[in-house]
């Protein structure tokens, strides 16, 4: 027989800890997607002197693959002292290379934001502090959080490339179960399933951020 | 530093503001006293506006100095000679200065109330309560207390325009700049806003400068008409000379051009 049942009820329970590890990775590596590209963006504004070098990562970052990213943390880093555990390295690569795409929605963002209020905020005498925090950000975001959340979800689906340098997420939990023993049917198509689930559950819980964030913005 | 009332409030001093080879204001002498309000006029891209953005800071100047009270407004005086000014200086001289926009510029994910707070609270440390105790009497004051927990995109434009005004005021400036705030504003609603100025005017020791279009309010409500071309103030006086009596025939023809208009 080609699916066995039994089989694919006691693998369930270890993939289940896996993805564990899969939500961990995508969570963490997207909170610091969210954030440093946020930071990105804002540097980009502050002037060349900044903007230059932001700009000159984030297209290394973007112009090369996230497999050689998560590869150049993991094995090449230590020789410069820095040694990192796998999923440390893992999440870091996840946020730096997503941190990169965040930043040009950011941008698209901060760019909508009429120059009127710019102007209101130095004539009111705001710091920029102030009128990044209270004025430009609670108007750029909103518009953003569905493109964001379309990188969430694409984040979600490449962490199997951790399997590369053996976290011990959901692919590389199958392969190894596969490999142990000589089944891969129900290990592989059980982690297609639950990555299916997973995308289709956050997608909907983005659509409804996407509707609370409409219902207090757009008037 | 003491100031007795014969220091300007404001004052150009061979101001001058380029963008690329084209001079927009054009080595700018000009003084404002103490509460005086003076109406600036004058046909487009003739550099009035200018005058009131290099004032806000919203503009560098790239030449003169600006005085406000006494004191250079980007620049700081060290050995005798000015230096441009840090961040802390600027922005201590600017809180003498409130601006109102011909387009609002209102915060619209903020409530009426909440544009009048969000200032007074961040920049001059009010407790929320304080904050909202002011904002509520100024909104008050242009007739939207009833108005006050509205979103801008609620209100029409002249009551946007007079939230952007209470939200001014709630800075406590010195100096109201008003550039061209009924411009914007279908003509029904240009009466409900002026009045508001007038009120001010009446009411509160505030030195004004407002460019407008509004040659009858402007001639009704100021102390001082300056007519600028081509980045200079061509004639400036009172309002009954300078409308009466024009001598320039510059401002004859400028008269001439709006008056009919009307």
């Amino acid at each position: 027989m080609l699916w066995d049942w039994g089989y694919a009820l006691e693998i369930l329970p270890v993939l289940g800890q896996a993805a564990i590890i899969t939500i961990e990775a995508t969570l963490l590596g997207f909170a610091m997607a969210a954030v440093l590209g946020l930071v990105f963006a804002i540097l980009r504004m502050l002037g060349p002197a900044v903007a230059w070098p932001v700009s000159m990562l984030i297209e290394l970052v973007r112009s090369t693959p996230l497999l050689i990213q998560i590869f150049f943390l993991y094995f090449v880093l230590p020789k410069f002292g820095v040694t990192l555990d796998a999923f440390t390295a893992g999440v870091l690569a996840l946020g730096l290379h997503y941190a990169t795409y965040c930043a040009e929605v950011y941008r698209a963002g901060l760019e909508n934001i009429p120059r009127g209020q710019w102007e209101a905020s130095i004539a009111l005498n705001l710091s920029l502090y102030t009128t990044f925090k209270d004025i430009i950000l609670p108007q750029a975001i909103p518009p953003v959080v569905p493109p964001l959340g379309n990188y969430l979800v694409a984040l979600f689906k490449e962490t199997p490339l951790l399997s590369a340098i053996a976290v011990l997420e959901l692919m590389q939990t199958a392969k190894i179960l596969g490999s142990e023993t000589f089944r891969y049917v129900e290990p592989i198509t059980l982690v297609g399933a639950l990555f299916l689930a997973m995308s289709l559950v956050s997608a909907a819980l983005i659509r409804q951020v996407e509707r609370a964030l409409g219902r207090r913005f757009v008037r | 530093m003491t100031l007795d009332r014969a220091t300007p409030m404001v004052k150009f001093a061979g101001v001058t503001k380029r963008y690329g080879r084209l001079t927009v204001i054009d080595g700018l002498d000009f003084a404002i006293a103490h509460g005086e309000k003076v109406a600036l006029i004058g046909p487009s891209g003739s550099g009035k506006t200018t005058v009131l953005r290099m004032l806000m800071t919203l503009e560098r100047i790239d030449g003169g100095v600006i005085w406000v009270e006494g004191e250079p407004l980007t620049h700081v005086e060290r050995g005798g000679r000015l230096v441009p000014a840090d961040a802390r200086h600027l922005r201590r001289v600017r809180g003498k200065i409130g601006m109102v926009f011909q387009h609002f510029n209102l915060f619209p994910h903020m409530t009426a109330l909440k544009n009048c707070m969000e200032a007074p609270m961040t920049v001059l440390g009010l407790p929320k309560h304080q904050a909202a105790e002011r904002a509520a009497e100024l909104l008050d004051m242009v007739g939207l207390a009833d108005k006050k927990n509205h979103y801008p995109s609620q209100l029409s434009g002249g009551q946007q325009q007079r939230v952007a005004i209470a939200r001014a005021l709630a800075m406590r400036p010195k100096v109201m700049l008003f550039d061209e705030v009924t411009s914007a504003l279908d003509p029904e609603l240009v009466g409900e806003v002026l009045n508001v100025i007038r009120k001010l005017g009446a009411e509160h020791d505030l030195t004004m400068l407002m460019v407008t279009h509004q040659m009858g309010f402007a001639k009704e409500f100021a102390d001082r008409i300056a007519f600028f071309h081509r980045g200079k103030i061509e004639e400036e006086g009172k309002p009954e000379e300078f409308f009466g009596n024009p001598k320039n025939e510059r401002t004859r023809q400028f008269l001439r051009a709006v008056l009919d208009a009307v």
